[in-house]
């Protein structure tokens, strides 16, 4: 065992980079969740968004062009969804899994001939002078464009929902839709608009896990963090920097149990294998013993009869 | 009447299989205080729907200040100066009263300017609230004044109010009504729909009743008798409940020192509660909806447990049994909410008889149920309260709100229960339909059976109970002899005004 081999900068700043797959794709979430509609098929729209994107930025060789088209096929998938859970009236759980099943087997299809291929590298900024900073700089300022808009999504969505009336209407919407037609909102329509950014965010995390984490194509490369992100929204009770704070959690215990395993700490593999996920839903749970916010039509299907 | 604001012409609108307004035409005069009467499903709701946008009409027209008015969305509506409070109110409980008013508003005012013109109209019409509360833990009064604000903050030309006073202490309707006068006098028309006759004949300037959908007549409140307008609204005379003069027995049931947590984040805790039945005695506890009316029903049903000694049935404690212990006993409840909590929608009427007749009328033997018998039982409930459906094979879901709760009621009333209790029995039921179930519950305490009655409707306690109390914050007002009750008495015992004032501008 030899855990002088573990760089604690290195290791803090590759825990961003594990987390903003999983903050991408739960900021998205949380969004649809506020609107009032549960959509399982995160892992689905993720898949799906790492095959588009990486096949657009080898094809284009522009990494930016592949996030751009990770996002619009999240969408596009979300789309399906749309059509079954908002215009025919489709149970959403089961559509949810549906979408999920869908996008693992769309994805593996499309992928075929991109096995073993290297996409364009992702640059990483440089800022002026911070990013030579000793332990500050590599941790802070050496990352990539879509890791900062990931914390800044966070921090957009935060101020949309609290200080807007877009978020107020999309909050009323999520906690009261038959109130909320009655007053003469479109409950529908904004529900379809915060499906495709949740398809969009998604799609956009699964980018960045095959285009920057890992960086390469596998079938079901996503592998399950589509499903952490869902439990995230949840256990960060609907708020935005828990979501975040989760992540990060999420993100830094799976890269430690990593740097352990390769230090060869004498724990079974499994146990830390499994520890990301046990420490993050206690710690949330613990976090959501307040009263719990979930929006109270959450995935209740509207229907304007009369 | 003065000059015409609005004015209605042929207004018609059919749903698959119903005709909800047939060429419906009445006039509103400029601040005029309109009642729109009828019994539940003569299409008043819908009416007002069109008036206010979120339904379009078939055929006829509209027109506001001479001009054609056809609102393609309540938005529009809205702009032209029309306002509705809802019958079930239309509110968000998880955002603060501000937020809620916030929405129903097209261009609404920053948070703190808009906190502080709800302060501003809120004390001028006296009815006080404080903007920065979350709606969810407002009381029904409460959440009724946040509407009121909401439409009064877009100073409307038309208020239209669906059943606001269901919910309201007789002091607080009072406290309404000055309100309302105080907004005609300045010029907002009113277009208050309700099916309580003395209250339309003490408030409202002019009446159009509805029946199936069809305006059958226009009257002056003031001038026309509460019956002949009952006879309008009904078609024919209505029977009142005859009450047979008994003799009271021993106690049947026997509530001492109850307290409860409510189950629901925000139900009302039950809080030392006393109070006893004789067999033959009908019990009717009013109150506000909200006030601990669900808890009370579930601590008597089994639903929440309680201590032993808190609940005595004929002498024996059942406060830790079950609903089905309690059942075999001979407690049985009928809870208010149809669709859900007693019955299951999507069940049969047959399988709705099992659900709370296993027990009492032998519906299984040995885990395995009896389908024959059940039927039989379904059958008997539907022949024996005219419930108008095919047959027992039909879902509960889909029989009409009177029907539906003839059903339950019956299914109670026909199990020969020790002591029954009954919350909202009529709520949402038309007139027939509910002197038909209020005349089973006198009939049952009449045969010897203890009844509670838990309802917010006064008039229906004054006419079966034989004492009343009142539910006030989870606590019980002591029961005082019904007959003789004057109103001021009964509100009193309700809370009185929650904090409300008369309007002072």
């Amino acid at each position: 065992m030899d855990l002088s081999a573990i760089n604690p900068v290195l290791l803090v700043a590759s825990l961003m980079v594990a987390a903003t797959p999983i903050l991408l794709a739960a900021i998205g979430e949380l969004v649809v969740e506020k609107a009032g509609v549960l959509n399982l098929g995160v892992e689905g729209m993720m898949i799906t968004g790492a095959i588009c994107g990486f096949a657009i930025a080898v094809e284009t060789g522009s990494p930016w062009a592949g996030f751009i088209g990770a996002a619009a096929g999240g969408a596009a998938l979300s789309l399906l969804f749309v059509l079954l859970t908002q215009l025919a009236l489709a149970n959403q759980v089961a559509s949810g899994l549906g979408l999920t099943l869908f996008g693992l087997g769309f994805s593996a299809l499309l992928g075929q001939s991109y096995v073993g291929v290297k996409p364009p590298a992702t640059p990483k900024l440089e800022f002026l002078g911070l990013s030579d900073l000793s332990v500050i700089g590599p941790i802070l300022f050496h990352h990539d464009l879509i890791l900062y808009f990931g914390i800044v999504l966070v921090a957009a969505v935060w101020a949309a929902l609290k200080y807007t009336r877009m978020g107020l209407i999309l909050r009323a919407v999520g906690e009261n839709h038959d109130a909320a037609h009655a007053l003469g909102y479109k409950v529908v329509r904004i529900r379809i608009l915060a499906i495709l950014f949740g398809g969009a965010c998604a799609g956009l995390g699964g980018a960045y896990v095959s285009l920057v984490r890992v960086p390469q194509w596998t079938e079901g490369m996503t592998a399950g963090i589509g499903w952490i992100a869902l439990a995230l929204v949840v256990f960060a009770s609907w708020k935005p920097w828990r979501v975040l704070l989760g992540a990060y959690l999420f993100g830094g215990i799976t890269v430690l149990q990593l740097n352990l395993q390769a230090a060869g700490v004498a724990i079974p593999v499994e146990y830390l294998a499994m520890s990301p996920y046990v420490v993050t839903i206690l710690v949330l749970v613990i976090l959501s013993a307040d009263k719990s916010s979930a929006p109270a039509s959450l995935g209740r299907i509207f229907h304007a009869a009369r | 009447m003065t000059e015409t604001l609005l004015s209605l012409r042929g207004l018609t609108k059919a749903y698959p299989g119903v005709v909800a307004n047939s060429n419906v035409s009445f006039d509103i005069g400029v601040g005029e205080i309109h009642a729109l009467l009828g019994e539940n499903g003569a299409g008043k709701s819908t009416l007002v729907k069109m008036i206010y946008g979120l339904v379009k009409p078939d055929s006829g027209t509209m027109v506001l200040r001479g001009k054609p008015f056809a609102p393609a969305e309540p938005r529009s509506a809205r702009a032209d100066g029309i306002a509705m409070v809802f019958q079930h109110f239309s509110l968000f409980d998880a955002l603060n009263v501000a937020e809620n008013i916030a929405l129903g508003m097209e261009t609404p005012p920053p948070m703190r300017d808009l906190a502080r013109r709800i302060r501003e109209v809120s004390e001028a019409y006296g009815l006080p609230l404080d903007p920065f509360r979350t709606v969810g833990d407002l009381s029904a009064g409460e959440r009724q004044r946040v509407e009121i604000i909401r439409c009064l903050l877009q100073d409307p030309k038309l208020l239209i109010m669906d059943e606001p006073t269901s919910v309201l202490t007789p002091q607080e309707v009072q406290i309404l009504f000055e309100t309302l006068r105080k907004l005609s006098s300045e010029g907002t028309a009113i277009l208050y729909i309700s099916h309580k006759l003395e209250e339309i004949r003490s408030l409202c300037d002019h009446a159009t009743v509805l029946r199936l959908g069809k305006n059958v007549g226009e009257c002056v409140p003031r001038e026309t008798s509460a019956s002949e307008m009952a006879e309008l609204m009904v078609g024919s005379a209505l029977k009142t409940p005859q009450r047979a003069g008994r003799e009271l027995g021993e106690v049947a049931l026997d509530i001492s020192g109850l307290s409860a947590a409510s189950p629901s984040a925000f139900g009302t805790a039950l809080k030392n509660v006393h109070l006893t039945v004789r067999k033959g005695e009908v019990l009717g506890i009013g109150g506000v909806a909200g006030n601990g009316q669900d808890e009370l029903l579930g601590v008597l049903s089994g639903e929440i447990l309680t201590a032993p000694d808190a609940v005595r049935l004929d002498g024996a404690p059942v406060g830790q049994m079950g609903p089905t212990a309690r059942r075999k006993l001979g407690l049985l409840t009928a809870p208010e909410e149809r669709l859900g909590h007693s019955a299951a929608p999507d069940m049969s009427l047959t399988e709705n008889a099992m659900l709370t007749g296993s027990v009492r009328e032998n519906l299984e033997r040995n885990g395995f149920l009896k389908w024959g018998a059940a039927e039989d039982f379904a059958r008997r409930i539907i022949e024996a309260f005219d419930v108008r459906t095919p047959g027992p094979d039909n879902a509960a879901r889909s029989l009409s709100g009177g029907n539906l709760q003839k059903f339950v009621i019956g299914r109670e009333v026909l199990q020969k229960p020790q002591v029954l209790v009954v919350n909202q029995p009529t709520w949402g039921v038309d007139a027939s339909a509910a002197s038909a179930i209020r005349q089973a519950i006198l009939d049952l305490a009449a045969g010897g059976a203890a009844v509670v009655c838990i309802s917010q409707d006064l008039d229906e306690l004054m006419e079966i109970s034989d004492r009343f109390a009142a539910l006030n914050e989870g606590r019980l007002s002591t029961p005082r002899d019904a007959a003789g009750l004057t109103v001021e008495e009964i509100g009193l015992m309700m809370g009185g005004a929650h904090g409300m004032e008369v309007a002072h501008v």
